[in-house]
């Protein structure tokens, strides 16, 4: 409701000074300047590394398997039966957890890459599952399947969208001006498509790869809190302290049976009460 | 496209057919007599030297035939539409213990629930398909439809079937179809930037096929067999 | 110099005849007839507009997936590499819609010719309340042009249909369209208050400021169908502007009156949409019904059929308008037992519909028939009208409704309709009256090609649409492919759009003709048309005030072929005994 608000604040300012142009949009070209000016340079020779490898002990659950066979254009591209990407262990590592830094930063400003991030829908699945990004740093929306997918975020502290792609090779960029972990996203076409993208307002953020391992690079020495995201496992904290050139440690457990904090995550849009089998 | 309506397989269908064609010839002669008449009076009325229009403020023996002949054939209609209207959508219409399945649209997806082996809908045996509805040819069918965001509208064409879906309300239809086939559910209402992808498939078995694939699904083929 | 006399009904009436700014007289004008021009002007852009996302539209369903010629300019949220998007295809449809429902049709026949019009045909010298009049027109325009920066919002314009049914339209993140929505219920309700303000403007005029001898049964049937349709206005359409306030709270502030959540209900904006929404229909046909009279009566030399059936017939529509609302929702949900009751009402509604076509087919009958270019449009508009009239029959019956609701049957009807009856009396009016307005002719040949051009194109529009209804094509839909059961709507579909293409370009034409005209027509008389109504015994332009002297009405409004008189005509001021050669002169001493 409060991004309601703020729309609505926004409409109400710019018919008081009367035009009829963006003033809705606070856009990202701006962030990028300001940061531009105001950012300090890591001193690659200083520079710290903080890396380590997230695990899991315990049963991993069995991948849910993803009936396709509605949209053959996506099925067919798959050789092995599809299967939900959410928790996915080998070897007792795991995959697709946003790790951070959540704290430690102060109030420095980077500045904001210049590279895309590609966001990629191939075979009715989102590659990759879990992105993170940084404020005003443009995220790239192709769309490889032949088909039409729409792109629903549910952010709450960025505005949200909901825009689609009726064909292959489409693309559609868009940026998010505020840190916001987690923002959820999906194609209302295909249910099971679901994919989590992390805003940071730095560019010190990564996703652990199959193996469970992910690398923060070009860090200013310094104290910091790191935090492990999960979307269905949930998250933890560990403060790792680095110095100059050196390179910190920070692995993660999960464990089947213990509880984590839960996700904070955006209700799906669902405005009946009604649900099944009323009346 | 064959100025022709499709295939029906439903038995409501025979009738809603039926008086489409009643309305469009009707309707033909009246399309007939005024376009004929505008063209007639066009060329037989033309100006023309020396001619003067008549001159005349009305009829009014003219003008309540016609008021009388649409005021009857309207009435006409409105009675035979309302009896057949009642015969599909009143509620006392709707056949007893048929086979009562909940559709759920949502943006953009048909989820269809149908009951787990006690045959009953509403509890924990229920379950759910996404973007296929199967049931079985020669019997009434009970839908109920339901939405989770904004208004649907089941469409199944080869039954003419149609209603919305409106979030917050649990709205019942019914209908049998006279034969087993393969036909799709479409979205007929506005419903966001997926409007247009949102269909299901149907799948109208033979009565004894349905009920093996009913079995399959609720597990109860494997009791039968260990027995 | 600013007199004042006393009015037909003792009101004083003030005459101003000062010479004023350019600014006072053509842009902050309180005459009506330049209101009524500035409002023409206005609404032939929106009607561009509207024409224009209409073409955009077909050709996303002609050729579908394709790059629009030059759509590479539209911004990548609308249309990427010319790729018209589907969110950007809604808002397409949805301003279409709504551009040619509130922008253009309704403006155009009663901001307009209302405007227009009243006073000159009841013989007054200016509307009751001028300078409402010209607050009409301004809140008009700025809530037009609110709505078309809609476009320009992130998120785009509306998506959800002209007929906004929530909680698409209530809830942002179901249709990916923010601020455009919120945008498309400000400019709706700023407009409601511009036509709240016309009405009582049009209504206050005619009851109290009719020319002495200007009884009820000798109004114009122009006038009879304002009056009514300012009436129908009056009562329908401050429920849309209340509903459209209840809508934008929704979307702003967290009120859930359309919202089943927290008790609200869905349905209750489809029944204040529909309260409005059906008044409405009969407010974009009651004053082009009005002007197809008008038009018939003097094409064809003769007394218009059945006055007061008319007039009745009018009235009836009128009436029956409020309570056949529910017809647009047979298939929502609502009770059956109100389907019912709906549909026995809108039947019985197609009975005046019925009347006022078989009166214009009479009052050709036994006539001297020219084939003027408005006469042209009025007939045509005759032969469509029925069309769509009869088209309505389908979907008013319900069981057949279940079916052809919400396919291609209903847009053809509406077009039928709205199109071939509204829009086609508005070219004829527009025809009649430019004379009148601007002092100078349409080229007659220049507008039969126009006329012959429309309603070929216009048929080969629509027409199919009925046969895409038929096969079940649904409306508002990006793209048939999905659906097994439109495997063969293609090929119809390309012709379709080709069609409209070439209606799109003789609507060009008709802009050109319209404003090359204004410029270098032939100069026209005062009674071009050799007409009857008093607006005819003005100079063409008249001056501010309109009359010197108030005229006074000896009879009814449509006396052609008089057989005590010479002439085939006799102005509503003009008595049969005393028309002579002498009298002819004075009436036509403007002409020079």
């Amino acid at each position: 409701m409060s991004n309601r608000k703020s729309t609505w604040l926004a409409l109400v300012a710019m018919l008081a000074i009367g035009c009829g142009g963006d003033a809705g949009d606070d856009g990202a070209d701006a962030t990028d300047e300001q940061q531009a000016d105001a950012a300090p340079v890591v001193d690659p020779a200083v520079a710290a590394t903080i890396s380590g490898t997230v695990t899991f002990t315990g049963t991993a659950p069995e991948p849910t398997p993803i009936d396709m066979s509605e949209e053959p254009v996506c099925a067919d591209k798959h050789s092995e039966p599809p299967t939900s990407p959410s928790v996915k262990v080998s070897d007792g590592n795991l995959a697709n957890v946003f790790v951070f830094v959540s704290e430690g930063l102060g109030d420095m400003s980077f500045p904001t890459s210049s590279d895309a991030v590609v966001l990629d829908q191939n075979g009715c699945l989102y590659h990759p599952h879990v992105l993170g990004i940084q404020t005003g740093q443009e995220l790239t929306i192709r769309n490889s399947d032949d088909v039409l997918h729409n792109i629903n975020t549910r952010s709450t502290d960025n505005r949200p969208f909901n825009i689609s792609q009726p064909q292959a090779g489409m693309e559609s960029t868009r940026s998010f001006n505020t840190a916001e972990v987690m923002i959820p996203v999906g194609c209302d076409v295909h249910g099971w498509m679901s994919a989590f993208i992390g805003v940071t307002g730095h560019p010190y953020h990564a996703v652990t790869a199959d193996d469970g391992s992910f690398t923060i690079e070009g860090l200013p020495p310094g104290e910091y809190v790191i935090e492990a995201w999960h979307e269905t496992l949930g998250a933890q904290t560990m403060s790792v302290t680095v110095g100059e050139a050196e390179t910190g440690a920070a692995d993660f457990t999960y464990d089947e049976n213990a509880a984590y904090d839960p996700v904070p995550m955006t209700e799906p849009l669902i405005v009946s009460h009604d649900g099944h089998g009323a009346g | 496209m064959d100025w022709s309506l499709p295939l029906n397989i439903s038995t409501q269908g025979v009738q809603i057919d039926n008086l489409f064609w009643l309305i469009f010839w009707l309707t033909a002669i009246a399309f007939v007599l005024v376009e004929v008449g505008v063209l007639w009076f066009l060329w037989r009325y033309r100006a023309r030297e020396g001619h003067r229009a008549r001159y005349t403020h009305g009829h009014l023996g003219a003008e309540i035939v016609w008021t009388a002949v649409p005021a009857l054939t309207m009435i006409f209609l409105g009675i035979y539409s309302g009896r057949i209207w009642a015969e599909i959508r009143s509620p006392d219409s709707f056949p007893e213990d048929a086979l009562t399945i909940d559709v759920t649209a949502k943006q953009f997806e048909w989820n269809v629930t149908y009951p787990g082996a006690d045959r009953e809908l509403g509890n924990d045996d229920d379950f759910t398909i996404r973007n296929r509805l199967e049931f079985p040819a020669n019997e009434p069918i009970v839908v109920r439809l339901h939405s989770e965001d904004v208004i649907h509208s089941f469409f199944i064409p080869e039954l003419r079937v149609k209603q919305d879906a409106v979030p917050g309300m649990a709205i019942p239809i019914w209908f049998e179809a006279t034969e087993a086939g393969e036909y799709q559910i479409a979205c007929a209402e506005l419903c966001g930037n997926g409007h247009y992808s949102m269909r299901a498939s149907v799948i109208i078995h033979e009565p004894d096929a349905y009920e093996r694939w009913y079995d399959e699904q609720t597990g109860a083929a494997q009791t039968a067999a260990a027995d | 110099m600013a007199t004042t006399t006393a009015g037909p009904t003792g009101i004083p009436v003030r005459e101003e005849h000062h010479p004023q700014s350019f600014i006072r007289k053509y842009i902050f004008s309180t005459d009506h007839k330049i209101i009524g021009i500035q409002f023409l002007f206005t609404t032939l852009f929106f009607l561009l507009v509207g024409g224009l996302l209409a073409v955009m539209l077909r050709f996303q369903l002609g050729f579908p997936g394709e790059a629009l010629p030059g759509g590479s300019m539209l911004p990548e949220t609308m249309a990427p590499g010319g790729i018209i998007l589907p969110e950007f295809y809604n808002s397409l449809v949805t301003m279409h819609g709504t551009f040619m429902v509130f922008f253009a049709i309704m403006p155009l026949l009663v901001g307009v010719y209302a405007n227009y019009l009243i006073p000159m045909q009841i013989g007054t010298h200016d509307m009751a309340f001028p300078t409402l009049n010209m607050a009409s027109y301004w809140l008009f325009l700025v809530s037009g042009l609110i709505m078309l920066a809609s476009f320009w919002m992130v998120g785009g314009a509306s998506g959800a249909g002209w007929t906004q049914y929530a909680p698409l339209s209530a809830t942002p993140e179901a249709s990916g369209v923010y601020n455009g929505q919120i945008l498309w219920c400000i400019s709706i309700a700023i407009f409601g208050f511009s036509s709240l303000l016309g009405s009582i403007n049009y209504i206050t005029t005619v009851i109290n400021q009719r020319a002495p001898g200007m009884t009820w049964l000798r109004l114009p049937l122009v006038i009879w169908a304002l009056f009514i349709t300012a009436i129908l206005g009056l009562l329908a359409v401050p429920v849309l502007t209340a509903a459209v306030i209840m809508l934008m709270f929704d979307q702003t502030i967290g009120t859930t009156f359309f919202l089943p959540t927290d008790g609200g209900q869905p349905l209750l904006w489809q029944h204040l949409f529909w309260f409005f929404g059906h008044p409405e229909v009969y407010i974009l046909i009651l004053p082009a019904m009005g002007f197809v009279s008008e038009i018939i009566s003097n094409g064809s030399r003769k007394p218009v059929f059945g006055y007061k059936s008319m007039v009745f017939a009018i009235m009836a529509i009128a009436f029956l308008g409020f309570i056949v609302w529910g017809h647009h929702m047979f298939q929502s949900g609502m009770n059956p037992a109100l389907g019912m009751s709906f549909m026995i009402t809108t039947l019985i509604i197609a009975v005046p519909s019925a009347i006022k076509v078989f009166n214009w087919m009479a009052t050709m009958w036994g006539g001297a028939i020219k084939f003027t270019t408005p006469m042209l449009f009025a007939v045509g508009f005759v032969m469509l009208f029925t069309i769509g009239g009869l088209s309505g029959i389908f979907m008013a019956s319900t069981p057949v409704d279940i079916y052809i609701h919400d396919t291609y049957f209903i847009v053809a009807h509406i077009h039928y309709v709205l199109f071939g009856g509204s829009l086609f009396a508005i070219f004829g009016a527009i025809y009649y009256w430019f004379p009148k307005m601007f002092g100078r002719m349409i080229n007659e040949t220049a507008g039969k090609i126009h006329f012959a051009l429309t309603f070929v194109l216009f048929n080969l529009v629509f027409f199919p649409m009925h046969g895409l209804g038929m096969e079940g094509m649904m409306r508002r839909i990006y793209d048939t492919s999905r659906y097994t059961h439109l495997a063969e709507v293609q090929d119809t579909n390309t012709m379709i759009t080709w069609a409209a293409l070439g209606l799109f370009a003789s609507g060009l034409y008709f802009m050109l003709l319209f404003f090359w005209s204004l410029f270098r027509g032939k100069p026209a008389g005062v009674n071009p048309w050799d007409a009857t109504t008093l607006e005819w015994s003005l100079p063409s332009p008249p001056k501010h005030g309109n009359w010197e002297e108030i005229p006074t009405v000896y009879h009814g409004p449509y006396e052609y072929s008089h057989p005590d008189v010479e002439k085939d005509w006799l102005l509503q001021n003009e008595r049969p005994d005393v028309v002579s050669p002498a009298h002819e002169v004075t009436v036509r001493q403007g002409e020079a």
